[in-house]
């Protein structure tokens, strides 16, 4: 029918990985959400006017982990192998994070739910600061590295048995899950902002959102230089043999003007956003954080896999590091998966008209309290 | 990469934990979805206010139920990863594909609209929130459908070639791996079996409140929707378990020959509809009667296995040691040739990067020879190839008994609904309630059958249980597994006491 090549599907999954992941990341304002529970609601009511909101978009944050997690599987099966089944802890750690958030909205405020409603709320809290920064630690990883060997067989073997909480000691890492924590407050404050018609909590939103950005711009700052500016791995065409290159993200941004005009574009939409929140009273600022942070952490995450680089290099033997060459699907799979992907704009598309048509009044504690079903 | 034992064991004690914990909430999302999208349906159609609360009574122990499915949900996805990583490799770019699908198809559909089934009423149309309804319970049986395709896979894979230079399966026809005979009746049976435990679930509720004559208008009512829906599916499960066996005959008979304890192989082969098995030492002495006291159904086995009265069923003991008259290889010669392959692979991998293609071919040729068995070559003993066939055969027969005791119960309750005397049978009321766990319990055994049943294989034939799993230490799996015990536990007790709680309260009591 068309003639793709190998690689060119490679690159194409690899964007449609970076784009969920940075939909996730998007989506993680639930998280945010849950850590400021009690700075932004000071009663029951308003509590529970903030959990109602956020219960209506908490499953959406929880199926985009599970969704990445699939296409990963699906296209890059020897990093889905590699990663999970060597930084052990991490990963396990993380799901715990988010077994624990499934049930908390619908047990927290029902009659009998045995531990209490403080209990569920200790777990969306877990959930949405522990949870939020292990996700940031293992993203981390994408640049810092593991400690693993693969055979001639492709198996895969980690070669520390702290299985993947050695990651917590690199301080990129556990910058960019602070990032992560932070970013996460901050699209928590834009979307309640939106979504709620409540003057107390929208004044305290004010003041968390200056400090989240405040907390958040170091970390960024210090994430992006770091990455942009590092030795990096990458690989020979050909030989398919992995050598160390200064500069190399940076080289291949500038390399790319398309990819670093959407990144400027991306952090002026983030500024933006946050700009016409604290200065205009502008409501609609969420979208255009939206649009911000999903630009901008694709196409951070984009660049990592392509022209070359390595994407999960290993510190154990430089070469088993795994580039999308190598841990890709067949061509066969990655067609077939390319297909599949057509239904992404489908299912954005409904997600957003449903959210539309969801959230055409503003959330009012009435209105949480006169609900039938309530979380 | 052989894994030792223990690693092995306890990681498989920890996919059984979570995945039989995971069936103990999905089946009833995949059945109650239907039923309260009827319910809806009613009222949209009759315009009866009745209805819609009888709707929302139901929807809120969906919702309960719905939000642990997904607790227990998300880390069977993460597992085949963090677990069985090896496995990930070698069969992940077939097996990721239905995975891949499933979210972007099924999940989002079942997340998205859930939140306006609960919270839309008062937001959207009546026609927009039905719709909502009826699309998760698609979402919710679409990702059954996938699921089931990819376990479906393992049971036959199909559709894929060995690819000798990544060491791993590839996926040739996408087609072939969705419409797997294997996939489809799981896929059938399966989400039957959803449905006629929703159906104990709404008339064992239902039958509790006519005991205590409480709601008694809305029991009646919910009564007749699920019996019927019950009865009707219930008969669907017969069927689409028969072709499940049907099945497993064509593609594993050693699952086959557990679940029916049969281990000398005979033509008009009958069924065991009750009996107990001796202990493996003394069934070895004497194959021909492995059981204390059976009670037997003539030719039934031959004719379910084969559909033909008088075929040849091979057991368990054909299928080891081979048997000539009927063509069977033994297991130990198959264990043979997969050695070969085995060694041929490694001598493939070893010339080709020397660079000696004359040499490298001339192993892959060996190879692609006894490929098919290459699995065998993992084995230790012939008798590793035998799954534990008490726990198959007796969880076999508990889920068919139960299977044919919910039908009778389904056909009873609705006769005596419809002639509107169901209040006043309390022995039946009873029975109802106390069926209900009983499907629970039909459940967990149908899913034990189907795993237990193909062990030592993970992929049929083509990879043990012991070359799938991570690289990782004992410990750690011990630990994880350890946690998610307690950690499912007390989410459970939880869900099972707001549910009570919520029934106690009623429909008339709202939240
Ligand atoms: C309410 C639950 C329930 C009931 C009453 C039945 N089943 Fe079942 N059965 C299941 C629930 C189930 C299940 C949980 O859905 C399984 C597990 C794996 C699968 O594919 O479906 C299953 C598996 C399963 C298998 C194994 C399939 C495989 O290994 O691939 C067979 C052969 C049957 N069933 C056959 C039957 C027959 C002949 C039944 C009745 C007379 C029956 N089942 C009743
Ligand atoms: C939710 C319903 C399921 C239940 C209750 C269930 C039950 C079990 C049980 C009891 C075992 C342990 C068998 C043993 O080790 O003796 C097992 C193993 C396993 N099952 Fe399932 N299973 C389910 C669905 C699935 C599905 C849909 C898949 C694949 C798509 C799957 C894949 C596996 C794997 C990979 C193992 C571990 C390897 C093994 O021991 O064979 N299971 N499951
Ligand atoms: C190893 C196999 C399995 C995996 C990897 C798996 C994965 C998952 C995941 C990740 C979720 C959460 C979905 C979300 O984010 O919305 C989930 C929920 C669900 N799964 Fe499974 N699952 C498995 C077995 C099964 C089986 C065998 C079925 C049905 C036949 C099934 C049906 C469902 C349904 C209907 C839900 C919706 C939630 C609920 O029921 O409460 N799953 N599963």
């Amino acid at each position: 029918m068309f003639d793709i090549s190998l690689y060119s599907f490679q690159v194409y999954w690899w964007f449609i990985v970076s784009l969920l992941g940075a939909l996730f990341v998007f989506m993680t304002f639930v998280q945010g959400g849950q850590t400021l529970l009690y700075t932004l609601g000071k009663t029951e009511d308003e509590r529970s006017l903030i959990i109602g909101s956020l219960g209506r978009k908490w499953e959406l944050t929880f199926t985009a982990l599970v969704m990445f997690g699939g296409a990963i599987f699906a296209a890059f099966p020897l990093f889905y192998a590699v990663s999970f089944g060597g930084a052990y802890y991490v990963w396990m750690a993380i799901l715990f994070a988010f077994i624990i958030q499934a049930v908390s909205y619908e047990y927290r405020r029902k009659p009998d739910n045995v531990y209490g409603e403080r209990f569920y709320e200790t777990l969306l809290f877990i959930n949405g600061s522990l949870g939020i920064f292990l996700i940031g630690v293992a993203l981390g990883t994408l640049y810092t590295g593991g400690n693993f060997i693969v055979n001639e067989m492709n198996l895969s073997q980690w070669t520390q048995h702290s299985y993947g909480l050695e990651a917590l000691l690199q301080p990129f890492n556990v910058a960019f899950g602070l990032m992560l924590f932070f970013v996460s407050r901050i699209g928590a404050s834009l979307y309640l902002y939106n979504n709620l018609d409540n003057q107390e909590i929208a004044s305290r939103i004010f003041k968390t959102l200056k400090i989240s950005t405040t907390l958040f711009l170091p970390f960024f700052l210090y994430v992006l230089f770091y990455m942009l500016l590092k030795d990096t791995y990458v690989y020979d065409a050909t030989s398919k043999v992995v050598n160390i290159e200064s500069m190399k993200l940076l080289h291949t941004l500038l390399d790319n003007p398309i990819l670093f005009i959407l990144l400027i574009v991306g952090i002026v939409l983030f500024l933006y956003s946050i700009f016409i929140a604290l200065f205009k009273n502008n409501q609609k600022a969420v979208w255009y954080y939206g649009f911000g942070i999903v630009i901008i952490v694709t196409i951070l995450l984009f660049i990592v896999g392509i022209e070359h680089t390595i994407f999960y290099p290993s510190l154990s033997n430089i070469q088993s590091s795994l580039h999308i060459e190598r841990a890709s699907g067949s061509y066969y799979t990655l067609s077939v998966m390319s297909v599949v992907s057509l239904l992404v704009p489908v299912v954005l598309s409904y997600i957003f008209l449903v959210w539309r048509s969801m959230d055409k009044t503003k959330m009012t504690i009435e209105e949480v309290k006169s609900d039938h079903h309530h979380y | 990469m052989e894994n030792e034992l223990a690693l092995v064991d306890w990681s498989r004690a920890q996919f059984a934990l979570t995945a039989l914990y995971h069936w103990l909430f999905v089946p009833l999302t995949l059945g109650l979805t239907f039923i309260v999208a009827i319910m809806e349906t009613i009222y949209v159609k009759t315009g009866d206010i009745w209805w819609k609360n009888t709707t929302k009574f139901w929807m809120g122990l969906l919702a309960i139920n719905f939000a642990i499915g997904l607790a227990t949900g998300i880390i069977m996805e993460f597992e085949f990863g963090t677990n069985w990583s090896n496995y990930a490799w070698i069969v992940g770019d077939i097996f990721g594909a239905p995975l891949a699908i499933e979210g972007l198809m099924a999940f989002f559909m079942e997340s998205t609209f859930f939140a306006v089934m609960f919270f839309g009423w008062d937001k959207v149309s009546k026609g927009m929130h039905l719709t909502s309804t009826w699309l998760v319970a698609l979402g919710s049986n679409l990702s059954a459908l996938w699921i089931l395709v990819a376990n479906g896979w393992m049971q036959h894979p199909v559709g894929m070639k060995f690819n000798p230079d990544t060491a791993r399966n590839e996926m040739q026809n996408f087609w072939e791996v969705l419409f797997n005979p294997n996939g489809v009746s799981k896929f059938l049976h399966t989400i039957s079996s959803g449905y006629v435990l929703a159906s104990l679930f709404v008339i064992g509720i239902s039958a509790w409140y006519l005991l205590k004559k409480r709601e008694v208008l809305f029991a009646k009512r919910s009564m007749i929707v699920a019996a019927s829906f019950g009865f009707l599916t219930s008969l669907f499960l017969l069927i689409s378990g028969d072709e499940s066996a049907y099945n497993v005959a064509q593609k594993q008979p050693m699952k086959l020959a557990a679940m029916e304890g049969l281990y000398h192989g005979e033509g008009k082969a009958g069924i065991v509809a009750l009996g107990i098995l001796k202990p493996e030492e003394e069934i070895l002495k004497d194959p021909k009667h492995p059981f204390y006291f059976d009670i037997e159904i003539p030719n039934a086995l031959s004719f379910l296995a084969h559909h033909s009265a008088d075929a040849y069923v091979p057991g368990v003991n054909d299928l080891v040691y081979g048997n000539e008259e009927h063509g069977i290889e033994s297991v130990a010669s198959k264990m043979q040739k997969g050695k070969l392959a085995v060694q041929a692979l490694t001598d493939y991998k070893k010339f080709k990067k020397e660079g000696n293609d004359k040499e490298a071919k001339i192993a892959l040729k060996t190879f692609e020879k006894y490929q098919h068995v290459m699995g065998y070559g993992y084995l230790k003993e012939p008798t590793d190839a035998v799954p534990n066939v008490p726990i198959v055969f007796y969880s076999f027969h508990i889920m068919v008994g139960l299977g044919t005791w919910f039908l009778l119960l389904f056909i009873v309750v609705l006769y005596f609904s419809m002639i509107n005397e169901i209040e006043n049978k309390r022995l039946l009321l009873m029975l109802t309630v106390l069926t209900l766990p009983m499907g629970y319990v039909a459940q967990e055994a149908g899913w034990i059958v189907a795993e237990v049943g193909r062990q030592p294989w993970a992929i049929q034939d083509m990879l043990p249980v012991g070359m799938a799993t991570s690289n990782i230490s004992t410990t750690s799996v011990q630990i994880t597994f350890w946690l998610f015990a307690v950690l499912f536990t007390a989410l459970l007790i939880a869900e099972i006491k707001i549910m009570f709680k919520q029934i106690q309260i009623g429909p008339e009591g709202g939240h």
